[in-house]
């Protein structure tokens, strides 16, 4: 049995933040209606990326809309959002991320909800909250992540501000979404009572950075500098960073810098018995200079014997490849209902052993309008 | 009333990824009992970043372990253990993240809580799965990192690998921990037994991934390439995506018309009428745009390309935003006595409020004794 079985989610929401928490609800078991724009539907269909096109829809759709069904219904219309209201009666969760005001217009506000459905989680993501200089702009990841600074912890001192290269602020807040629903269903089925659940882009960018930002306000406010090169964390010394060697590279996570100098037979090493922060830039030259003269794996087999925390640096093609990777069993393959089916990933959460596939893919624009009229409307 | 009241949530976990798991859940309302031993206490009371301590344990470990109570015990004595087991039978949730091997020598696995406690949810965090010739190796955030992917996806081609630059597989993993927790807390409340839950870094950090990997899966296996350019922001994204220096900072510049922001921009985009080009010349069409960002200052481009609807934002930094106050009340000052411990606070509003909690973490065993009301209850 999965845990949300017999739960339903009416889900509004578009791009990435809203639908990446649908799409977990549905993998634990909740039944997902995404509710579309006749015609476009969710503008993430046609959200391009590397221009990969699969089976007419855009690869990052298929990604996070996978196990859901479509329902295109123009609730701008009065008696269309008459017959959706039915269906948001039945719901035990509906959620959303337009911006600030769109749902109270369209007359879909938490209140206007909960009047025909009182114990509804109505769950919502914001770009900014109601932070009133901030509300009007944007709510995108890349904005998110320069506004929020996080572009200054990664690369190295003198790149300028380097995006982490995939939009994590819009998991973040997908994530945490998921989180307060999944909290507040659990106070409903022990209190029967329903709940307005609210993430922001902006909180959880800043959630994600609580221990660099906690940091700042407790050290006099200096900001985070990185290292001149091999940096991973702004605020770790030596040796924390991925090194280039003969044939590719190698992440060195710890190691006292004299026990790396003998394991590594490094003589300029020697030099830095003790590892103070402000010689991370020094040690870091000495070790990049030395682990650049042998294969990744001389390296590693000399350090992993000896504990120190280190690994290979792997692309897709050869994490693939290893038997660490296979046994997880990560891809499955999903069809859709005109029979076209492509692999993704699953659900990274174990419950009582089961991984959660399901061979469900995206659902076409309003395929499961007849079905969804039939069951709450008609 | 927070959601998760009257939970009683023990968490065994040490350093980031468990125990951000255990503050989210005590945000949300349960009551987080860390158990550690005697003394010296859990790992990341020791783990400091530039060597910030507060009242004996270090900034780091206080900012991941607020609002929690501790009760020291020693795994290794069974008379502790016995205490401990009698905790586990007043339990809803407990969290671990030993290596395998360590709660079967201690006789706290799975099956040996259900002996226990038969409604335990009972939930494990490892770096790399149970199975396969990983599942002994550390699992560390780096680590993790560099084998799945990741570091291949931020900066520039022509850089080395690129970490992210905070423990993302950490933080995503402890994410996942708390949903799968509180999904078990539902399948419970159905079928009145216990749930395992099980979640590792290495498939956190793959999940992160999941548009990449997808599209690796369904492109014929094609690498991703970071684009060139300083600046560039996601390898999958067509040209202007990325950061741009400007005369006085840096400007973020998101997905838009590419030919609309070069009219506004004043800069001929008439060879990339195509916007198939805007992917494949990306590298070439971003060099344009940088080299006209650099003339004027960030407020001008802003001015220009925002009020015209272009997706367009500033670069700040922690001394900027917080001039602001982060944009909005992020910040909450801990009760500790003889400090002023600001931190953040929980990024979920639950029924238009803000949840804080002022409890600082607690020292070793604080909590020994009133937690001994509720063992002998």
């Amino acid at each position: 049995m999965k845990p949300l079985q017999d739960y339903l989610v009416v889900d509004f929401s578009q791009f990435l933040s809203g639908p990446s928490a649908s799409l977990r609800l549905a993998d634990l078991g909740a039944r997902v209606i995404k509710i579309e724009k006749p015609g476009t539907g969710d503008i993430c269909r046609t959200l391009y990326t590397s221009d990969l096109i699969m089976n007419g829809e855009s690869s990052v759709f298929h990604t996070i809309n996978r196990n859901k069904e479509s329902f295109a219904i123009d609730f701008k219309q009065p008696e269309e959002l008459a017959k959706l209201k039915k269906l948001l009666a039945k719901a035990d969760v509906v959620l959303h991320n337009f911006r600030p005001g769109v749902m109270e217009r369209v007359g879909l506000s938490y209140e206007d909800v909960k009047a025909i459905n009182p114990q509804v989680v109505y769950g919502e993501i914001s770009g900014f909250g109601a932070n009133g200089t901030l509300k009007a702009m944007p709510g995108q990841d890349l904005l998110l992540q320069s506004l929020t600074a996080l572009t200054w912890l990664n690369g190295n001192d003198g790149d300028g501000p380097v995006p982490m290269g995939l939009s994590i602020v819009d998991m973040l807040a997908g994530a945490h979404l998921a989180q307060g629903i999944l909290a507040a269903l659990y106070r409903k089925v022990m209190h029967q009572t329903g709940a307005l659940v609210q993430v922001s882009m902006l909180e959880s960018a800043f959630d994600f950075q609580f221990e660099t930002i906690t940091t700042f306000y407790n050290d006099g406010g200096e900001l985070p500098q990185r290292s001149k090169s091999n940096n991973a964390n702004a605020y770790l010394g030596a040796p924390y960073g991925i090194y280039e060697t003969k044939n590719g590279y190698l992440a060195l996570a710890m190691g006292e810098i004299p026990v790396l100098a003998n394991l590594l037979a490094c003589d300029a090493l020697q030099a830095y018995p003790e590892n103070r922060f402000e010689l991370r830039n020094e040690i870091k030259e000495v070790l990049a200079k030395h682990l650049k003269t042998q294969d990744t794996a001389y390296w590693l087999n000399i350090l992993e014997p000896a504990d120190i925390w280190c690994s290979d640096v792997l692309n897709y093609e050869q994490l693939f490849a290893q038997e660490g990777f296979k046994v997880l069993d990560f891809v499955q393959e999903v069809q859709m209902q005109d029979g076209y089916r492509y692999k993704t990933t699953r659900c990274p959460i174990k419950i009582d052993g089961e991984s959660f596939i399901a061979d469900k893919g995206s659902p076409k624009l309003g395929q499961d309008n007849e079905k969804i009229i039939k069951e709450f409307i008609d | 009333m927070r959601p998760l009241e009257g939970l009683v949530v023990l968490e065994f976990c040490q350093f980031l990824a468990g125990p951000s798991a255990g503050l989210k859940l005590a945000d949300l309302g349960a009551r987080v009992i860390k158990i550690e031993r005697p003394v010296k206490g859990e790992a990341c009371r020791q783990l400091s970043i530039k060597d910030l301590f507060v009242d004996e344990s270090s900034l780091l470990f206080h900012t991941i372990n607020r609002n929690k109570e501790s009760f020291a015990a020693d795994l290794k004595n069974a008379d502790d253990v016995a205490l401990v087991k009698k905790l586990i039978a007043k339990a809803d949730v407990m969290t671990h993240n030993f290596r395998s091997g360590v709660m079967e020598k201690i006789g706290l696995t799975y099956q040996d809580v259900l002996a226990i406690n038969p409604k335990i949810v009972y939930g494990m965090v490892t770096g790399y799965g149970t199975k396969g010739p990983w599942a002994r190796k550390p699992g560390q955030d780096l680590l993790v990192q560099s084998l799945s992917g990741l570091a291949w996806l931020s900066g520039k081609k022509s850089q080395a690998p690129v970490p992210f630059g905070l423990s993302v597989a950490d933080i995503m993993c402890g994410n996942h921990l708390v949903q799968g927790v509180l999904a078990a807390l539902l399948k419970r409340a159905k079928t009145g037994k216990g749930v395992l839950v099980e979640v590792s870094l290495l498939e956190s950090v793959l999940d992160v991934q999941f548009e990449a990997i997808t599209s690796y899966l369904n492109d014929g296996g094609q690498i991703p390439e970071r684009g060139d350019v300083n600046g560039s922001a996601h390898a999958f994204l067509s040209a202007p995506y990325g950061v741009y220096q400007t005369q006085n900072g840096y400007l973020a510049l998101a997905m838009g018309n590419l030919l609309y922001i070069g009219q506004l921009l004043d800069l001929d985009f008439s060879a990339y009428a195509d916007s198939k080009t805007w992917f494949s010349h990306r590298d070439e069409i971003r060099q344009l745009i940088a080299q006209k960002l650099r003339g004027q200052d960030t407020a001008h481009w802003l001015n220009l390309l925002g009020s015209k609807g272009v997706w367009c934002g500033e670069v700040l930094d922690y001394e900027t935003l917080d001039k602001f106050d982060f944009g909005m009340q992020m910040k909450q000052t801990l009760d500790l006595p003889g400090h002023s411990l600001v931190t953040t606070r929980c990024p979920i509003q639950l029924d238009g409020e803000i949840l804080t909690s002022k409890k600082s973490a607690p020292k070793v065993g604080e909590h020994n004794q009133t937690l001994a009301a509720l063992i002998n209850n």
